[in-house]
């Protein structure tokens, strides 16, 4: 079935109240377990094709072209040598080309402004050749003249500082509360800028056909990025189609259409015939957008008992001129506790380092960095337990406008997780020394903003008694594939094997894609919808009321009638589900909660520090899949890990460049930074004014928090506070203590 | 030039310009698109493949330094229908999430293994004469060149550690 056949039925939902909690009245039993991923067959065998592994005949290969000054104008680029060079098939700079990747949901083409130039490594041409090694040469052969502009790189000095509006509130009277605290603390913290390094460095495959364009490209949000696309090349999107059914990770930096997809369909529309573009890894490092540094004053001031009076959080980060995003730091900080004099300022300084945009959590995954380890400070200063120091700062509504929270599991994280972790062997700080090691134990709360967003899906009970889900979902690693087929399943009362999901490609509904944990719940909520009118329709044709019907293992039943669901009159039937945010959204403070603890080793002679148990507890509402949810947990605890310790993306001071753009030199996390962790997911959970499946995002939940708590631990091991992630051995061995 | 790569058994004569790498010609040149690239730079680990049976970066060597050898890709282990066991054990403890780094983890975890079972010690081993125990730590150490970014590391050596048992090497 086509884009424009209308469904046989639809059912739409706009979540202004909570919904009856349909998916636990159903009977399959295949929600919630540990499903393991219906394509990892085709994973573990090399057989899931990623974008630049189709190989359409004829492809070219295109290889982008750098700028090699931070800011000015190309004034010319020779290429009539790169040309002459065997195999060149052409050289394209200028129009259309894009300055880097569209922000997340921007629906529209990102900055094209050459021959200006904006950051160094910006794209500036795109060289194509038969083979990759000829564009490769031809790429590196070219010589391109500039005039070159003073442009200013250190946020810290920068002339232009915006202040956005909504992002500024200062209420009640912070210097008086903090003048009156029984103690007060005033810390500054500073987190290095991060990169999304997923695995599958961007690329796109584009081909022509009649004058439509298909892209193979890895991207998360497939109905943004065809509009973006179309609106770079100037044309429809309806000649567009984007797919991408396996991306090789995102974490934010492909939410929106890169250089190289533009760069390809430009040159494939040239040439007129298909082409590859793939990013290098030092490109991926310089073209897609970053997460900001950032530094953050944190001033908290408390009474006698510990309950706060005063939280100040002010940040300042970065992005190009003209760049929307800003990474919302304090986003957590508004709504996580107390404090009835409160201010949030936030700057973001205008330079020319590569653009910022959304890594894996923004906002949280940084600004939880410093809150919580500002937290620990003051429980430090006032003697009180740090988890207590967190549950008495709770408040029954939101400090700043007094909203009622949905579920929020943050106490019973705490809680659960001290007990599990054995929170009450915790010393005193510089206390624990295991041979050359320094042991402590730090604990944070984790929170994340939960959003749901529009989502469309089409559900078609098949003739055969199967089912078949389509929306332009994508999977980034996240188990989209899994967790769509759970719901369907448990909705339609069939088992796994007999529902297949169709994703991935941008022909097929539109749905919120991957992006800001919110894809599992909204277009699981689409499906579910979409699976709720058929069951209306099986119940309709059995003459018996939906709560009176019962779908499992391919077999409707209801009244007295038991029958196949193969066997029903009129199938296929096609069925599509709409959801969309409504009142909710603004009624409530809805967010993911959890708790992180760690256990480190700080060396007492290197001060390198190796995490050696960490455990993290997670309230998330309703849990599709509790195999992929535990290993989003993991992947996030460890983003926290690198984050803590070794992650840094390093510009230099003189023009902004990205100097350790290579993974050699940008440091994740590998096999032996990382133990066996814990991730734990409360059962039994819902959050009913999240969505109609309540259910919350974990992707970035894990993360935000995670890397305090390491921070914490790295103070209760040695004594030492840093106040500058990560914290690499240089900014601990000054301050290590003798041994005893 | 020319050269005869021996591809999971089978002979493949290839035209190749010089600068070809081992990963590139799979991927390119024969359509071996299971070999993933990550880095080009010999820094991530997602090229590996056994070359004459010893993992190698396929990145980092040029096709025509290996005329005549043995080249060994994630396409000749299981098939989706018929996985061997270190497959079918990395679906069943969930280890990858986006699967881009999967196939690499896979052929380094399979060389691997094998180098454990031959006795080889590496750089935490305690002892350089005795068989080395596979701990969790010594499994980290031996896969950490091996980079995945969506980090399923601990479920990575669930799985591996589920083939170590099956095949009866010393844990502890
Ligand atoms: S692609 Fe060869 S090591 Fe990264
Ligand atoms: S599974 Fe995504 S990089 Fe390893």
């Amino acid at each position: 079935m086509s884009l424009d056949q209308s469904p046989d039925q639809t059912t739409e939902l706009t979540m202004d109240k909570a919904q009856p909690r349909l998916l636990d009245a159903m009977s399959q039993g295949l929600l919630g377990t540990r499903l393991s991923r219906p394509e990892g067959a085709l994973k573990v065998t090399g057989r899931a094709a990623y974008a630049a592994e189709h190989l359409p005949d004829n492809l070219a290969t295109g290889v982008l072209v750098r700028a090699t000054i931070t800011k000015g104008k190309v004034s010319h680029i020779d290429s009539d040598g790169a040309k002459a060079m065997k195999g060149v098939l052409a050289v394209f700079n200028g129009d259309p080309l894009v300055r880097n990747p569209a922000q997340g949901q921007a629906g529209e083409a990102p900055a094209q402004v050459l021959p200006e130039v904006h950051y160094f490594g910006q794209p500036i041409a795109l060289v194509v050749a038969s083979t990759f090694e000829q564009a490769r040469a031809a790429a590196q052969s070219m010589t391109v003249t500039y005039e070159e502009e003073d442009a200013e790189v250190e946020p810290a000095t920068a002339s232009t500082v915006d202040k956005p509006k909504k992002s500024q509130s200062d209420t009640g009277d912070l210097e008086g509360a903090l003048r009156d605290a029984a103690t007060a603390i005033d810390v500054t913290y500073a987190t290095a800028p991060h990169t999304s390094a997923a695995m599958e460095p961007h690329a796109s495959v584009a081909e022509w056909k009649d004058g439509r364009l298909t892209l193979h490209g890895s991207y998360q949000m497939l109905k943004h990025n065809l509009a973006e696309l179309a609106d770079a090349l100037d044309m429809s999107e309806d000649n567009v189609r984007i797919l991408a059914p396996y991306v090789g990770g995102g974490f934010g930096s492909k939410l929106g259409i890169a250089p190289e997809a533009v760069a390809a369909a430009h040159a494939a529309r040239e040439l007129k015939r298909p082409v590859r573009v793939v990013m290098g890894r030092d490109q991926v490092f310089q073209m897609t957008l970053r997460r900001s540094e950032t530094t953050q004053r944190i001033r908290l001031g408390c009474d006698a008992s510990g309950r706060m009076t005063a939280l100040a959080h002010e940040d300042r980060v970065s992005n190009l001129p003209g760049e929307a995003f800003s990474e919302p730091v304090a986003q957590g900080t508004h709504f996580l506790y107390g404090g009835e004099n409160r201010r949030f300022t936030h700057e973001v300084a205008r330079i020319h380092r590569p653009g910022t945009g959304s890594v894996r959590a923004p906002g949280e995954a940084v600004g939880m960095i410093a809150l919580e380890c500002a937290m620990d400070e003051l429980a430090e200063a006032t003697g009180i337990d740090p988890i207590e120091l967190r549950v008495m700062n709770m408040r029954e509504t939101t400090p700043a406008d007094g909203l009622p929270y949905s579920e929020r599991g943050l106490e019973r994280c705490l809680r659960e997780g001290a007990a599990r972790f054995g929170w009450d062997g915790r010393r005193p700080a510089a206390q624990r020394l295991d041979g050359d090691w320094w042991i402590g134990m730090g604990v944070a709360s984790a929170v994340r903003t939960n959003q749901m967003e529009e989502s469309v899906a089409r559900v078609t009970l098949q003739s055969d008694g199967t089912a078949l889900v389509e929306t332009d979902m994508t999977d980034i690693g996240t188990g989209s594939y899994a967790i769509l087929t759970q719901i369907a399943g448990e909705m339609l009362g069939l088992p796994a094997k007999k529902v297949r999901v169709r994703i991935g490609d941008s022909d097929l509904p539109k749905s919120s894609g991957s992006g800001g944990s919110f894809g599992a719940q909204s277009c699981g909520s689409a499906v579910f919808l979409a699976c709720k009118g058929l069951r209306e329709w099986i119940a309709d044709k059995l003459d018996v009321s939906p709560a009176d019907l019962t779908l499992r293992d391919g077999v409707a039943t209801g009244g007295n009638v038991q029958m196949s669901l193969a066997d029903f009159a009129g199938l296929p039937q096609t069925s599509e589900g709409h959801v969309k945010p409504g009142d909710t959204a603004d009624d409530f403070a809805i967010a993911g909660y959890g708790a992180h603890f760690a256990e480190v080793g700080v060396h007492a002679d290197t001060g390198e520090v190796r995490v050696r148990r960490m455990l993290g507890i997670f309230s998330i509402g309703r849990v599709l899949n509790r195999l992929t949810a535990e290993s989003q947990c993991h992947g996030a605890m460890i983003w926290g890990i690198g984050s803590a310790l070794t992650e840094e993306l390093m510009h230099d001071p003189r023009d902004g460049r990205i100097v350790n753009h290579n993974l050699a030199e940008y440091h994740v996390p590998v096999h032996l930074d990382v133990p066996q962790l814990d991730a734990i997911l409360l059962e039994d959970t819902r959050d009913d004014q999240a969505n109609p499946i309540q259910a919350k995002g974990i992707g970035e939940l894990g993360i935000s928090g995670a890397a305090a708590s390491i921070g914490n631990a790295v103070f209760n091991a040695c004594g030492v506070r840093v106040r500058d992630f990560p914290m690499t051995p240089d900014k601990i061995i000054a301050g290590l203590p003798d041994r005893p | 030039m020319d050269v005869t790569l021996s591809i999971n058994g089978t002979d493949h004569r290839l035209d190749l310009d010089p600068r070809v790498t081992v990963l590139d010609a799979l991927r390119h040149h024969l359509g071996l698109t299971g070999t993933k690239k990550g880095c080009d730079h010999g820094q991530c680990g997602a090229c590996t493949v056994l070359l004459n049976g010893r993992r190698v970066n396929s990145c980092l060597t040029l096709a025509v330094m290996h005329d005549g050898d043995e080249i060994t890709t994630i396409e000749s282990l299981g098939s989706p229908d018929a996985l061997n066991p270190l497959q079918d054990a990395f679906v069943r403890n969930d280890g990858f999430q986006c699967g881009y780094c999967t196939p690499g983890q896979i052929m380094s975890a399979t060389a691997m293994l094998q180098e454990a079972e031959d006795g080889w010690p590496s750089y935490i081993s305690r002892s350089l004469e005795t068989d080395p125990d596979l701990t969790d730590e010594e499994i980290a150490e031996r896969m950490s060149g091996n980079l995945c970014r969506c980090s399923a590391y601990p479920r990575i050596r669930q799985a591996i550690a589920e083939v170590r048992d099956a095949r009866g090497m010393a844990a502890e």
